[in-house]
């Protein structure tokens, strides 16, 4: 087998760098949508529940040409988001990262979820009669005992993100060094008649990758129980 | 003075309670489980929303829902100690014991972290977390943490009841200690009359949601509401008196009760201290004439003031030994035979022994603060 060429290492990065933007950008807001779908009733919850996880659901190519008709260059908010910040989605690395979180978004938000309602309310009540108001109790008592399922929820999404492929090659196509990440150079790969050995090395690396991401992330949950004593 | 009446209405429960206890001191919450106690201090520490009341602890005004107040609990500066004791699992002991300190920035420290840490015994477990302690440290530890959030009220709610009962003889000590040198108003919620005569100045009977009678111990020691809550061996009047003389030796001390003096079985107590006995009413002879060559240690000449029917053929006959009321249980035949009726004079003989147990030493030591 020939050593690791550059191509591979570029896919590598690109999807490392995908991913890890992704889930930096989505998971402030998916410990908000989580604490939302908890702790809040309003009328509309179970739509709203319904449509956070959407994206499990739909194909994502759909979400990536959902975003595209949003945020694409001709769409309005697309439109003012170039004039307004010159930041410009489709067809680059942060819009890969963009069309990454959506879809691994659900993957956060039910790790969260699961672990939020996991948490004895009776502490909270606790730290109230010690005198913490709201932020401070979610900030000292209710965030450290969800840490394993914030832990748990990034490490998911994460690892889901260095896989995704429709959403990314639908709203940032596939650009070698912008947004051609592991499954979509595994693909090019494959749509090339020379491309076999390449392919494979690919696959074993995501496989890799994968398994990985996957122990690790188990491994530090653990690690962060046994530190909360449970 | 701590001023309570408040109403909620559940589907299965009504709680209509209201009293107005003195303060500082230690105010009982004795009932059944399911008597409304915890809904109760819930409603005080403003956890829980009543539907319609008043909670006023020394003159300012927590809950009036009359006029829409409603002082948020991490503003009441009311300590909780839970009966699952509720400590944070992501902090040390140390950890738990600053939460509330460090969050009482606005008032005087008054009671200090070392302190507290000598008080009740911590020193070992300050690096440890809940987890690693056993159940009465961390009950220990939970009241450390209520206490140093510098309080002005402090709810114990049923704090031994998860203990076994060695573990609950580790933390009443410490409890009693608390009592002895601080001056902060308790509330303490139990269903165990041993802990009520060990701990509390103040008792407030509940029954389903009401409150049946409330008043000082020993007053409240004579009253039938009790009764009908306490197993009949636990009904006995209880006397509070200062110890005159100690006999070492023989583990037993002189009381001054009325104008009677009382030997009841007690050690490591010094002349001078306030001691509580509860003398129970089936451990009572009545005499109506003075008796010689018997081995009771006591003999308290009084009046008999009230005799009350009973289950099971026994009577219970009240007797004024000099202002101190003593309750005695006798049966219907041996009252007839006596021919026992009020105002009559007896002799209550009780023996020292039998108050094994059931005399304990109250505000022995100075108040740490007036």
């Amino acid at each position: 087998m020939e050593p690791v060429n550059s191509a591979e290492l570029e896919a590598l990065w690109l999807s490392l760098e995908v991913a890890a933007r992704s889930v930096a950008f989505s998971l402030p807001l998916a410990v908000l949508v989580a604490w939302i779908l908890t702790r809040a009733r309003f009328p509309g919850r179970t739509l709203f529940d319904a449509f956070v996880h959407l994206p499990l659901v739909l194909p994502p190519v759909a979400v990536g040409y959902v975003l595209l008709l949003l945020l694409g260059t001709h769409a309005p908010l697309g439109h003012w988001l170039q004039a307004r910040f010159g930041m410009q989605l489709p067809f680059t690395t942060a819009g890969a990262a963009l069309a990454t979180a959506v879809m691994t978004f659900p993957l956060m938000v039910r790790a969260i979820r699961l672990s939020l309602e996991n948490v004895d309310r009776g502490l909270e009540a606790a730290a109230r009669t010690l005198g913490a108001r709201p932020l401070d109790r979610f900030l000292t008592i209710t965030l450290p005992l969800i840490l394993p399922g914030i832990l748990a929820g990034a490490v998911t999404a994460f690892a889901a993100g260095l896989g995704e492929f429709g959403a990314v090659i639908t709203f940032a196509a596939n650009i070698p060094g912008v947004t051609r990440t592991l499954p979509l150079a595994l693909y090019s790969a494959m749509q090339s008649p020379t491309g076999d050995p390449l392919a494979l090395r690919l696959a074993i690396l995501s496989f890799a990758l994968g398994l990985t991401g996957l122990l690790g992330a188990e491994l530090l949950v653990r690690r962060v129980r046994r530190m909360l004593g449970r | 003075m701590l001023r309570v009446s408040l109403l909620k209405r559940r589907a299965e429960f009504a709680l209509a309670a209201a009293f107005a206890a003195p303060t500082p001191g230690v105010i009982a919450l004795f009932g059944r489980s399911g008597s409304g106690k915890t809904t109760l201090v819930d409603m005080i520490a403003g956890l829980l929303p009543p539907d319609e009341g008043q909670v006023e602890l020394a003159g300012s005004v927590l809950t009036d829902t009359r006029r829409g107040i409603a002082v948020a609990p991490e503003r009441r500066r009311i300590g909780y100690v839970f009966q699952e004791s509720r400590l944070f699992p992501h902090l040390t002991a140390a950890g738990n014991l600053r939460y509330g300190e460090k969050r009482a920035r606005s008032v005087p420290h008054s009671i200090r972290f070392e302190e507290v840490v000598d008080l009740l015994g911590l020193a070992a477990l300050l690096h440890r977390r809940p987890h690693e302690l056993s159940g009465g440290e961390r009950q220990r530890v939970a009241l450390g943490r209520a206490l140093l959030s510098q309080p002005q009220l402090l709810l114990l709610d049923e704090p031994l009841a998860a203990l076994d009962g060695a573990r609950r003889e580790e933390v009443l000590p410490y409890l009693e200690r608390l009592r002895d040198w601080l001056s902060i108003p308790m509330v303490y919620v139990s269903h165990q009359f041993e802990e009520v005569l060990r701990l509390a100045t103040y008792l407030v009977l509940l029954e389903e949601g009401r409150v049946l009678t409330a008043g000082p111990v020993a007053e409240m020691s004579l009253r039938p509401e009790l009764r009908t809550i306490l197993a009949p061996d636990l009904v006995g009047a209880v006397l509070d008196g200062l110890v005159t003389e100690v006999d070492a030796a023989g583990g037993t001390a002189e009381l001054a009760i009325g104008s009677g003096k009382l030997q009841v079985s007690l050690r490591e107590v010094s002349p001078g201290a306030r001691v509580r006995v509860q003398l129970l009413a089936r451990d009572i002879i009545l005499a109506i004439q003075p008796i010689e060559g018997l081995s009771v240690r006591n003999a308290l000449l009084g009046t008999v003031t009230e005799i009350t029917p009973e289950m099971q053929a026994s009577v219970l006959v009240k007797v004024d030994v000099g202002g101190p009321i003593v309750l005695a249980r006798i049966t219907e035949a041996a009252r007839t035979a006596l021919r026992l009726a009020p105002g009559d004079a007896v002799w209550a003989l009780v023996k020292a022994v039998s108050t094994r147990g059931h005399a304990f030493r109250l505000f022995g030591a100075p108040a740490r603060r007036a």
